[in-house]
């Protein structure tokens, strides 16, 4: 064992596979946060303190409920991500790490399915 | 054993250990708050969703929800909310820059440092003025 190099004794095992596809998600989904979170953030501005016909005839409007759906789900996404990888850095034992992550996944797809949902009964509603 | 322990005997990557750093430099402590925001950012996320289901329930439950978010309270934690957004933003572009093996020099990275804090700073005081004007 002792005899043989480092490059001879990974060969042949193959990859994880999946680490370079949790990094490239991360980084697509804040590639497109950035356009995404400046849009929110001027459409947060716009309906700021606004009342409630308001606020649902803005988003009636597809470009918004559209984009709004867009932030929901890259967000979500991306928070997903980085989470994991704190939990992953920080959380021990392993057994509390893995309850951790299944708590977190679960979490962040009802919530985001909530908020999915929730854009799209205002936005038909009117 | 511990994770860490088993991490460290295996030879493996072991996580950024803050005691380990001067958490006070400007790289590294920008680097962990880059960090905190981006977990105080989702657990945020209970706030967006709060106020989008309740636009979802009905005219009473919105009332209710902007009542809440037009208390001191609420302002507080969006506007927490808002500048951890456009901090990680702006330091999220920042590393994007380095990922193509830009701007990797330590006297650049204290000086988009700088330009990050003030882009972020910017920002959020732009958005508030115009959120409070409009």
């Amino acid at each position: 064992m002792a005899m043989r190099s480092a490059l001879g004794r990974a060969r042949g095992i193959g990859s994880a596979k999946d680490g370079f596809h949790h990094w490239w998600i991360e980084r697509l989904s804040a590639i497109a946060l950035v356009p995404l979170t400046l849009w929110f953030a001027s459409a947060v501005i716009s309906v700021a303190g606004a009342d409630y016909a308001t606020f649902s005839a803005f988003l009636a409007k597809p470009w918004n409920a559209g984009l709004m759906i867009c932030f929901i789900c890259a967000g979500f996404l991306h928070g997903k991500m980085g989470m994991e990888v704190i939990v992953e850095d920080y959380v021990e034992p392993r057994c509390v790490q893995v309850a951790v992550r299944i708590f977190l996944n679960i979490a962040v797809y009802v919530l985001g399915v909530i908020s999915v949902v929730s854009v799209l009964t205002v936005a038909v509603r009117g | 054993m511990t994770l860490l322990e088993e991490r460290i005997n295996r030879g493996g990557p072991v996580s950024p250990h803050l005691q380990v750093y001067d958490m006070f430099k400007l790289t590294s402590f920008l680097s962990i708050i880059h960090r905190v925001f981006g977990a105080g950012l989702l657990v945020g996320t209970l706030l967006f969703t709060y106020w989008i289901a309740s636009a979802a329930a009905g005219p009473q439950a919105y009332d209710c929800a902007m009542n809440f978010l037009g208390s001191w309270f609420g302002y507080l934690l969006v506007f927490g909310w808002s500048f951890a957004l456009f901090y990680h933003m702006c330091n999220g572009v920042r590393h994007m820059l380095w990922d193509t093996g830009r701007m990797l020099a330590l006297k650049d990275i204290y000086q988009s440092g700088y330009v990050m804090v003030a882009c972020a700073s910017g920002l959020t005081v732009v958005a508030w003025v115009l959120g409070l004007s409009l």
